[in-house]
């Protein structure tokens, strides 16, 4: 194994069981990402590239084939080891932020590292400096509610990032945010990638969310049909 | 980590006030019902423990028997047939530690221009002992008394506080029956009787004076009752069996014939009494119980509803790595923070209603840290045996199904 190789999946498929028998979702997928990469993922909807997504975060596991992540192959571990993952391997930000509305900003930031067992003191610092750093200083003691769509995505990925973590997992992060929000969150995510190697893998509908990325990988009906470098050129040839 | 927890089911609680109240009450009103129910059934069984106490232990009372007088019955003591001598002979017997016999009668009992009636009670010194009741100034009267059949009196609390008032009733000389009789002691308090007489309010006298000087009868030497004391409770049946031969010879029955007296054994009797308290008091718990019960189940209840309200947040913690034992330990830390909150708010309103029933009904009420305790530990594990429930759906989830709910 690469050294710097972080996820590793061969021949990967996914099943969902319903009362008319299995209906197939993902179909052998094989697709390795390297440290430092910034992927997109595109494809219409029911190609299956949020289950993949799901797959790929540990918060769903798939029928067959194996998922290397980090090292590790999912499949093996047990429960409380995938949470750990969750918890300091991957961050994940969703298309619907997915914020505690009852909580501070703060304490939706430093909410992982409640999980991870950092005392307090700790645990608020880091909040604060994950909010300035994307650009919401001050806002400590707001609640969800209070800020809008696009700084509560900010928030979101703060509390992705507060664990250090080695992949940010997006789900349609700007599918909710109007186009010029959705800008400003994809330059924070090239930012992370550019300045510090943070490896992303985005899923967008959007072909200009899809050009910040480095790399194309597109999901038709659950097979991987096109993987490749993204040229802004060539973007404009893929229908989408 | 506990402390974040603890914090979070705190905010949690507080974010729907009305309905984690609520949920508080029916744990509240459940211990309360425990604890003043505790305290009344144990009010009665002090009560009850009191007067057996009182009466005096391994305690047998013969009474006069049957007669049957041309076809006609008469009930028990209808013909005295017990008499001193009779008692003397039942003292004599291995398994019999003291006897008594008793003429009692109710006599106006006068001292200077206040009068009282009540009940004098012919005796001999050892049914002091039997009843287990000290005298509280002076002396008792002994047997020298009883032979000289002498006119001194030793009178009970009550009547005491009714002739006397303040003044020290110690030598002085009273009428009963317009005989004068000289006040030698004052029996101890006794308080009430397992029928609710007040034994204070009574009087002593040897029990030959009672024979010939007050409640004589047409049958000389008699007396209405004996009260015998057996030696150990292990006694009792062969006392009894002892005493029943004893008097039907002395009484020169024939094989066939019914007794002429009856031997009751008051102690267990009294024992009845105290396992019927028992019994209300253990019932009484547990009717409280049950509401202590449906408190639990509220607890339950509410933490449902609160898991499927909150199962996208859930999904969120579980998204960012939280374990399946920190969602439990967060659903079971609310329903802890409510039960015991409930139980502490409990147990105070469990005593304060127990002192308002004991003010206002004058009911006796026994609160023991030991009911208190039960109460709060039975309520604590009731909340967090419902609370697991909830808490384990809650950890159970599946993070995508979670994640989607809306």
């Amino acid at each position: 194994m690469a050294q710097n190789e972080i996820i590793r999946i061969t021949h990967l498929d996914k099943q969902y069981e319903t009362d008319a028998g299995p209906v197939p979702v993902l179909r052998d997928i094989t697709l390795t990402i390297q440290a430092g990469e910034f992927v997109a993922i595109m494809g219409p909807s029911g190609s299956g590239k949020s289950t993949f997504m799901n797959i790929v975060g540990c918060i769903d596991l798939a029928t067959r084939g194996t998922y290397v992540l980090d090292g590790s192959d999912v499949s093996t571990l047990d429960k409380d080891q995938l949470a750990r993952l969750r918890n300091k391997t991957i961050g994940f930000v969703f298309q619907g932020f997915n914020l505690l509305p009852r909580a501070t900003l703060e304490e939706n930031v430093s909410l992982p590292l409640i999980y991870a067992g950092v005392a307090k003191a700790e645990r608020s610092k880091r909040a604060l400096e994950l909010l300035d750093r994307v650009g919401l200083a001050g806002y400590g003691n707001s609640l969800p509610s209070q800020i809008s769509g696009g700084q509560q995505q900010r928030v979101a990925i703060a509390r992705a990032l507060i664990n250090q973590p080695r992949l940010i997992l997006a789900d349609e992060p700007t599918g909710n945010l109007d186009s010029k929000t959705s800008h400003g969150i994809m330059r924070l995510f090239t930012q992370l990638n550019h300045d510090e190697g943070m490896t992303i893998v985005l899923v967008t509908h959007e072909r200009d969310i899809a050009a910040y990325a480095k790399r194309l990988v597109k999901f038709v009906d659950g097979r991987v049909t096109h993987d490749g470098a993204v040229e802004v050129r060539f973007m404009e040839e893929i229908p989408s | 980590m506990i402390g974040a927890m603890l914090s979070e089911a705190w905010h949690a609680m507080g974010a729907n006030r009305l309905r984690s109240f609520l949920t508080m009450l029916g744990m509240m009103i459940g211990v309360a019902a425990v604890i003043m129910m505790l305290a009344i059934g144990r009010g009665a069984q002090f009560v009850v423990d009191q007067s057996i106490a009182s009466m005096g232990s391994n305690l047998f009372i013969i009474l006069s028997g049957t007669a049957t007088s041309g076809g006609l019955r008469l009930g028990t003591g209808a013909v005295p047939t017990l008499t001193i001598n009779d008692a003397d002979a039942i003292a004599e017997l291995p398994s019999v530690a003291a006897v008594a016999p008793a003429l009692p009668g109710t006599a106006q009992l006068v001292y200077g221009s206040n009068n009282w009636s009540t009940l004098v009670v012919g005796t001999t010194p050892s049914a002091l002992s039997i009843r287990d009741w000290n005298i509280a100034a002076g002396y008792a009267f002994t047997g020298a008394d009883v032979r000289a059949a002498t006119r001194v009196v030793l009178l009970g609390q009550t009547v005491v506080r009714n002739l006397f008032g303040n003044e020290n009733p110690l030598g002085k000389t009273i009428r009963i029956k317009q005989s004068p009789f000289i006040v030698i002691g004052v029996l101890a308090v006794k308080g009430q009787s397992l029928d609710g007489r007040d034994q204070d309010d009574s009087a002593m006298i040897p029990v030959t004076t009672a024979q010939r000087k007050l409640f004589g009868s047409q049958f000389p030497g008699t007396v209405r009752f004996i009260m015998a004391q057996a030696i150990s409770a292990r006694a009792m049946p062969t006392a009894e069996k002892e005493m029943t031969e004893l008097l039907r010879q002395r009484h020169h029955l024939p094989e066939r014939a019914e007794s002429d007296f009856d031997i009751r054994n008051l102690t267990a009797l009294a024992n009845a009494a105290a396992q019927t308290t028992r019994v209300m008091s253990l019932m009484l718990g547990a009717i409280a119980s049950v509401s202590l019960l449906v408190g639990g189940i509220g607890i339950m209840n509410i933490m449902l509803v609160s898991v499927t309200e909150r199962t996208r947040e859930i999904g969120i913690r579980i998204a960012i790595g939280a374990r399946e034992r920190d969602i439990r330990l967060q659903f079971l830390l609310e329903a802890i923070i409510i039960s015991l909150i409930g139980c502490v708010v409990g147990v105070f309103s469990g005593v304060g209603a127990a002192i308002l029933v004991n003010l206002v009904a004058s009911t006796a009420v026994v609160i023991t840290m030991s009911s208190v305790i039960l109460a709060f530990a039975v309520a604590a594990s009731v909340g967090i045996f419902f609370g697991f429930y909830p808490a384990n759906k809650a950890a159970r989830l599946k993070p995508i199904e979670a994640l989607r709910y809306q």
